[in-house]
Order: structure tokens, then C-alpha cells, then sequence
């Protein structure tokens, strides 16, 4: 697992190489406003920017108090059940599609974006589907649609079984480029 | 011609030190099972998705420090790493102050000398960026004892830059000197070495210095910019000490599709025409002339190729060129004066907050070609302020929240509604299930109750045998009648009841045979018995359990939230009402400070539209003056 903020880097570098592009722009010499007015709305701009920073800090507070309501009232854990998905560690496939199917019924269907994609790459993990199923047996059926490293297309169709208990469900989705060693799709159980 | 733009003051605005994007350290244990929920937050970081990342890393920790046994969490694994990634996280949604508050919590808390000094170490960081350079020395002097390997050139990097923010290049020369070799710092700590050298008044090592750090073989895009601005900074010294050949060999270094491309070419052309070499400046010059137009570098070749070729008595080729650069700049403030009337228009805002403007992170670049949308056309040469970019950044991050603040206000609306719905459904519903329930509930109590006075006098039996209680139903009737005729018959000594009581007593002794030579299998069929008792009653209680969840859950599923969400609305809607008052706020301000900026540069390019305009005319002139002279010879 990543050990820190992995796009504080190209962040960083885009602001980087954005105000080095222009090194003396003009901020540089005769295309200065008065001198006292840069000051001022300098100084505008870090009140507001404390201003911004408490309201981020709110909307946070909000969003987490939501997120129990919402787990609360519409994912109770006695039924509740999330499908993660990841790619294996090293893994060069393009995933394009996924489609889940929990006891026949359609539960997601995602196609990625290559932000998502390299999101994934990198050791991240999607929460791809969350919803509800009784205590007892079920069955997923798991189809995954990608390129491999050589470019050929391909699909696979796995179903697998799991047990829902008590407390809530948390299935894990492994894919891996077929060719490359990884199992296509494996069920990790967390 | 001004050489504004490569005197001093330019110079000057170049000796800034690089910064060097933060590194990812090693991972953490590999053979630790994953944290889904970190992994799920790092999977939004990745993307950009700050917000998001924080907001799931943040219940993600807030619930593993509620547990009673934290360490059987997944999340003990990475929790070092968690706390740091929810710092980084939010330096990167710029909330310094948060930032600052969590680190200095792990800082103080009861941690690992190691982890310690990294807090210590991203806490100073944090503090420089601020500008905040004392404090950043403090948190810096707080580190002793074990540093981790992944931050140790990391934090010496930033004693270097926190002396050259305090004006002490020389001990920043020694600290660089130390780091320079290898590592993920070798292209910037060889440019800020050379700059700290510079500053320490020692020109010739720096000179000496940036010739090393201008030819590093460097392959990371962000190296490669720091190595062209070795070159730049390099060309820019040897010109000020007139040597104009070394100068234009580091200024030939400098990629011409970096960053610094068109502020080095301008500069190379200079070098060539200080140097009289007006034929060799027309190259450089020539390239730039035909670049992006919006470029300050690139405004200032329109006028310096026909200056060259004046040089060179070629002054009809200059008056054309003169002409040439009257229409650009002419057209340049048309655009200006377009973008102007289009940002008080609000287009300006309206552009950046578009979605599809923002898909990947060359949006500003092409922000800037966005058709009829003069605009954006100078959002690069805005976005060179690192105030304004933090100004533009946080009013798309405030138009983010009010897009998810609206967004919550309808999910709280349609909750209102799933638990009206659920109300009405139920409402009705649980009165008769309640009461069914009661009935079943009392019934299966009676049975349970059955079932344990029936294993407690199995349990008896093998210490104090029972037959008779092992007697199957036809033995229970047949021992009740034998007693029964035994009462009948009484003490009567005639001669047939002597008969029948004898038969009773054989047929009580066949009973009692059979209870006893049959009793250790009976009592085995009993327990075997009682077994598959347990197991139904097991599954019973499984139901029965199941039943009371799901009947509490009915309850849960609308009972207890006119509360908290009565307080969310409010929240919500006091927040939003905020979040409204910064955009306008913080809209007015980038809208101010892009126009003051742009009305600058349109003084600027109506100034070098005069200077084209006589330079035009001028150049005239000597053209015609140039063939009369030619003509009368």
C-alpha cells in the first residue's frame, strides 16, 4: 500500500512547471499594478483562503455525519454487502468494463476512465458496488472486459459464492491480465 | 529597445529556489492483509479526489480508534501511514491548518522516535510552504534520534531551503554540498546549490556549479524543468558578466519544448545581438516570433527580430516586421481588451468551473484555446502567481462543495420521504406481527423450557438410573393398567384373583426386564434424541433471532431520524449559504486581480504597439533613404 498522498507529486508538478513557465511573466516588471494593490488583494486572498479552509473543514464534518445516516438508514449492516474491486500488484492489464450480477439480478456495470485505471494501478481499491442481501448463501457472477499488455481483447466470466452473516459483507474482486500469471479473477474474502 | 525582461530584475525574479515535489516513501509491509477502506481512499487521492479521500480516511480512522481491540483492525497495519496520507491529503485540498492540527497531534503523541521526526519533518514543511520560516526551523529541531531512510534527504533538502529563506546561504552550501550526490534530489539540490552559492557572494563556483547541474542526465519531467533552469539562470549571469558565447551555450541547453524555452530563447538572442551578432540573434528570434502570441517572451521577439535586422541596414525586411508586430500587438490588445469585457461579463468563472474544462491536468493549457472564449485566453500568464492559482483552486473547490452541499440537500429530501414510506408501511404492519409474535413467542418459551427440563433429567440418569422414565407409551399404559388391576384386585384372596395377580406380577416383572436389559441403549436413543432436539431447537433460536433484527430493524428503518437530520439540514443549509458567499466573494477577487493584471498588460502592449508604430515608420525611412542613397551612387 502507498505510504502517502500519491498525487502530490504531479500536483505539485503541474503548479511547478505552470508559474515556471513564465519565470519573470509579467508579473516581472512594467506590467505590475500599483504596488499596494497586489498587497491588498494578497491579503484578501489568505483571509478568504482561511475562510475556505474552516468551511472545508465543516462540509467534512457534515459528509462523514451523512455518510453514517445514509449507511444507517439505507445499507443497514445486518443486510449490507460492498463489492471492492482491485487489480493484482504489478499487473499490466487495461481494464475496460466490469459487470456484477449478485443472485442473478444486475447489481453494476462500470467502464473506467484512465484516471481510474492508473488510480487502480497504483494499489488503490474502488467500492464499486454497495446494496443489500439477506443473511444466507448468494452467488456473484463477476465479467470482466480488457486489453492485455499485448493488446488482444479479452473477456472473462467467473462466478463464485459467499455467505452473508450478521454483520455486513465485504467481497473483494481481484483481477489480473490473463497471460500475465495473475488469476483473471479472484475472490479475496474481508 | 527595453531590455527589461533580461536586465537584472528579471534575473533577480529567476534565483528563486526550486521546490521539489514530495517523494511517496517505501510501502508499508506488503504481507499485511489490505485495508480496504485506506486502499478505497487512496484510490480517490490518486485521482485527485481529495475530498473524497479524506472524508472515507477520516471515518476510517475515527472508527479503528472507537474499537476496544484496534490491533485486530487491518487498518493497525498502516495506521502511521494513514495518519500521514490524512495530512497529505489535505495540504493537497490545501487545508494547512488541518494539516498542521493532525501532525502535530501524532507529534505529541505517544509514537516511535521514527515516526516522530517524520511528523516533525512534514510539520516544518508545512510551515515553509506558509512562509512560516521560525516555526519551521522549530519543528526541524525537534528531530533526534532515528530518522527514516525514505525522509532523511528530504529533511536536509529542506534545512537547505529553510537557510536560504533566512538568508544564510553559506550553511545552505554546506547541507547541499552533503546532498547533492545521487537520489531522487540530485537535479534540484545541484540547481539550488548553485543559486546558494550564488547568494553567498561565490559567482564563480556558482557559475561553476549551475554548468554541472545544466548537464545532469536527468529523465523526470520535473528534473528536466529544474535542469533547464540551471541553463536559464546560467545564461543569464555569464550575459550580466559579458560573456556572451558561455552564455549562449547554457542558453542552447535549455529544451525548446520546456517551460523556459521561450524566456531562453529571447535571452539567447539577446546574448547574439549584445555581442553584435545581429544575423546569428535572427534564429532564436525568428522561432520565438512565431510562437503563442498570448507570451510575454514571445511580444517581446516581435520587436527584437525587426530591431535585428535593422542592425543589419536591413531595414525594409524590419519595416515588415515591424508592420507584422503593429497587427499582432494591435490584435493582442483587441484579444486583452476581449478577455477584459468577457471577465466582467463572468464568462471567466464559468469557463474554469466547466466540467468537461477540468477532465485531466492539461485543462489550463487547454483552457487557454478554448474557441470564442477570449477569457481564458491568458489563464497561463495568470496562473504564474502561485496566490492566484491557490485563489483559482479553491474557487473550483468551493463551487465542488456547493455541488455537493445542493446534492445533499435532495438526498436529505428524498430520505424524508423513505422514511415517511416506510412509516406508513409498517405503522399498520407491526401491531398484528407484534401480537402473532407474542403468541409464538410464549409457545416456543413453554418448549424451551420443555427441552431443558428433559436434558437436565437425562444428565440425572447417569448417575442415578431411571428406567421407568426411559418407558415409551405402550410401557407407560400397560405399567398404568397392571397398577390399575392390582388396585382392582386388592387384598381379595380368592382363588382366581390369586391367579391374576400372579400374572400381573409376571407381566410387571416382562416390563421391568425389558425397562432394565433395555435401559443403556434407551438412554443412548434418548441422548441421541435429545441431540437432534437441540439442533431444531438451535435453528429455532437462529429464526427466532433473525425475527428480532429484522422486526428492531423495521423499527430503525424509520424511527430516530426527525433529529439528525433536522440537524443536517441545517448544517447543510448553513453551509451552503457560506459556501455561496465565498464563490462570490472569491469570484470578485480572481475577476479584480485577473483584470488589474490584464488591464497591466494591455498598458504594456499598447506601449509596444507606439514603439511599433515609430519603429514602423522609422524603418521606412531608412529603407528609403537606404535606396536613394544606393540610387544617387
Amino acid at each position: 500500500m502507498a505510504r502517502r498522498s500519491p498525487d502530490t507529486a504531479r500536483a505539485f508538478m503541474a503548479a511547478l512547471l505552470l508559474s515556471l513557465a513564465v519565470p519573470n511573466g509579467w508579473a516581472g516588471s512594467s506590467d505590475k499594478p500599483p504596488a499596494d494593490k497586489p498587497q491588498n488583494d494578497k491579503q484578501q486572498m489568505r483571509g478568504l483562503d482561511e475562510q475556505i479552509q474552516e468551511v472545508k473543514s465543516d462540509v467534512l464534518r457534515i459528509a462523514a455525519e451523512l455518510n453514517q445516516l445514509e449507511e444507517k438508514l439505507l445499507y443497514p449492516s445486518g443486510t449490507q454487502v460492498a463489492v471492492f474491486v482491485a487489480l493484482a500488484k504489478g499487473d499490466t492489464m487495461r481494464l475496460d468494463a466490469v459487470r456484477l450480477l449478485i443472485d442473478g439480478q444486475p447489481a453494476a456495470q462500470y467502464v473506467y476512465s484512465a484516471k481510474e485505471l492508473e488510480a487502480l494501478r497504483k494499489g488503490g481499491v474502488q467500492r464499486i458496488y454497495v446494496g443489500n442481501v439477506a443473511t444466507g448463501d448468494h452467488q456473484i457472477e463477476v465479467t470482466v472486459e480488457g486489453k492485455r499488455e499485448s493488446g488482444a481483447d479479452f473477456s472473462r466470466t467467473e462466478h463464485f459464492a459467499f455467505r452473508k452473516d450478521v454483520k455486513p459483507k465485504m467481497v473483494g474482486l481481484t483481477f489480473g491480465g490473463q497471460g500475465s500469471g495473475n488469476p483473471p479473477i479472484a475472490l479475496g474474502d474481508w | 529597445m527595453r531590455r527589461a525582461s533580461f536586465g537584472l530584475v528579471g534575473l533577480g525574479l529567476l534565483l528563486g529556489l526550486a521546490v521539489r515535489p514530495s517523494v511517496g516513501a517505501p510501502p508499508a509491509a506488503s504481507a499485511a492483509p489490505k485495508d480496504l477502506y485506506f486502499a478505497e481512499a487512496l484510490y480517490h487521492a490518486y485521482q485527485g479526489q481529495y475530498f473524497d479521500a479524506l472524508q472515507r480516511l477520516d471515518t476510517e480512522i475515527a472508527q479503528y480508534r472507537g474499537l476496544d481491540e484496534p490491533r485486530l483492525d487491518t487498518l493497525h497495519y498502516y495506521i502511521n501511514d494513514a495518519e500521514f496520507s490524512v495530512g497529505d491529503f489535505e495540504l493537497d485540498y490545501r487545508m494547512h491548518h488541518r494539516a498542521g492540527r493532525a501532525i502535530k497531534a501524532v507529534l505529541e503523541g505517544a509514537v516511535d522516535p521514527a515516526v516522530r521526526n517524520e511528523a516533525a519533518y512534514r510539520l516544518a514543511r508545512i510551515h515553509f510552504q506558509k512562509g512560516q520560516f521560525d516555526d519551521a526551523e522549530n519543528a526541524l529541531g525537534r528531530i533526534e534520534g532515528t530518522i527514516p531512510y525514505a525522509v532523511r534527504d528530504d529533511i536536509e533538502y529542506l534545512r537547505a531551503n529553510l537557510d536560504m529563506a533566512q538568508g544564510r546561504p553559506g550553511d545552505a552550501v554546506k547541507v547541499l554540498k552533503d546532498l547533492k550526490a545521487g537520489g531522487d534530489l540530485t537535479g534540484f539540490a545541484a540547481y539550488n546549490l548553485g543559486i546558494a552559492l550564488l547568494q553567498d557572494g561565490r559567482q564563480k563556483d556558482a557559475i561553476e556549479q549551475l554548468e554541472r547541474a545544466g548537464q545532469l542526465t536527468l529523465g523526470d519531467p520535473a528534473d528536466l524543468a529544474v535542469r533547464d533552469k540551471a541553463n536559464l539562470v546560467l545564461g543569464s549571469i555569464l550575459f550580466e558578466a559579458a560573456e556572451f558565447d558561455r552564455a549562449k551555450q547554457a542558453l542552447d541547453r535549455v529544451r525548446l519544448e520546456g517551460p523556459f524555452s521561450n524566456q531562453a530563447l529571447l535571452r539567447a538572442g539577446w546574448a547574439e545581438a549584445t555581442s553584435k551578432n545581429f544575423d546569428r540573434a535572427l534564429v532564436p528570434w525568428s522561432i520565438l516570433a512565431d510562437r503563442e502570441p498570448t507570451d510575454g517572451a514571445v511580444q517581446e521577439a516581435l520587436l527584437a527580430l525587426p530591431h535585428a535586422y535593422a542592425s543589419l541596414n536591413l531595414h525594409g525586411r524590419a519595416a515588415i516586421l515591424y508592420g507584422h508586430a503593429l497587427e499582432q500587438f494591435s490584435h493582442q490588445v483587441e484579444t486583452v481588451d476581449a478577455s477584459i469585457g468577457s471577465i466582467r461579463e463572468g464568462r471567466f468563472l464559468k469557463a474554469l468551473v466547466r466540467e468537461e474544462s477540468r477532465q485531466d491536468d492539461t485543462w489550463v493549457i487547454r483552457l487557454r484555446t478554448l474557441p470564442g472564449a477570449p477569457e481564458t485566453y491568458y489563464l497561463m500568464e495568470l496562473m504564474a502567481s502561485h496566490d492566484f492559482q491557490t485563489a483559482l483552486h479553491n474557487y473550483l473547490d468551493l463551487e465542488d462543495l456547493k455541488e455537493r452541499l445542493a446534492g445533499w440537500n435532495t438526498s436529505l429530501d428524498a430520505f424524508d420521504d423513505i422514511i415517511r414510506l416506510r412509516g406508513d408501511n409498517y405503522t399498520p404492519l407491526l401491531p398484528e406481527v407484534d401480537a402473532r409474535f407474542r403468541e409464538l413467542d410464549s409457545r416456543m418459551r413453554l418448549r424451551l423450557e420443555q427441552q431443558k427440563s428433559l436434558g437436565e433429567r437425562l444428565h440425572a440418569m447417569l448417575t442415578a438410573p431411571r428406567p421407568e422414565l426411559l418407558a415409551n407409551a405402550e410401557e407407560r399404559i400397560a405399567g398404568d393398567r397392571l397398577a390399575q388391576i392390582e388396585k382392582q384386585l386388592g387384598g381379595s384372596t380368592r382363588p382366581d384373583s390369586l391367579a391374576l395377580r400372579e400374572r400381573v406380577a409376571r407381566l410387571r416383572g416382562v416390563l421391568t426386564w425389558r425397562l432394565e436389559t433395555e435401559y443403556d441403549q434407551r438412554l443412548t436413543d434418548a441422548y441421541a434424541h435429545l441431540k437432534e432436539l437441540n439442533a431444531d431447537v438451535a435453528a429455532l433460536n437462529r429464526q427466532y433471532e433473525a425475527f428480532v433484527r429484522t422486526r428492531q430493524a423495521a423499527t430503525h428503518s424509520y424511527v430516530g431520524y426527525d433529529t439528525p437530520i433536522g440537524h443536517l439540514r441545517t448544517d447543510v443549509r448553513e453551509s451552503l449559504q457560506r459556501v455561496e458567499s465565498l464563490i462570490a466573494q472569491q469570484g470578485h477577487l480572481i475577476e479584480t486581480v485577473a483584470i488589474d493584471q490584464l488591464v497591466a498588460r494591455r498598458d504594456r502592449l499598447a506601449a509596444q504597439q507606439t514603439q511599433a508604430r515609430y519603429a514602423v515608420a522609422d524603418s521606412y525611412d531608412r529603407a528609403a533613404r537606404a535606396q536613394a542613397d544606393a540610387e544617387k551612387h
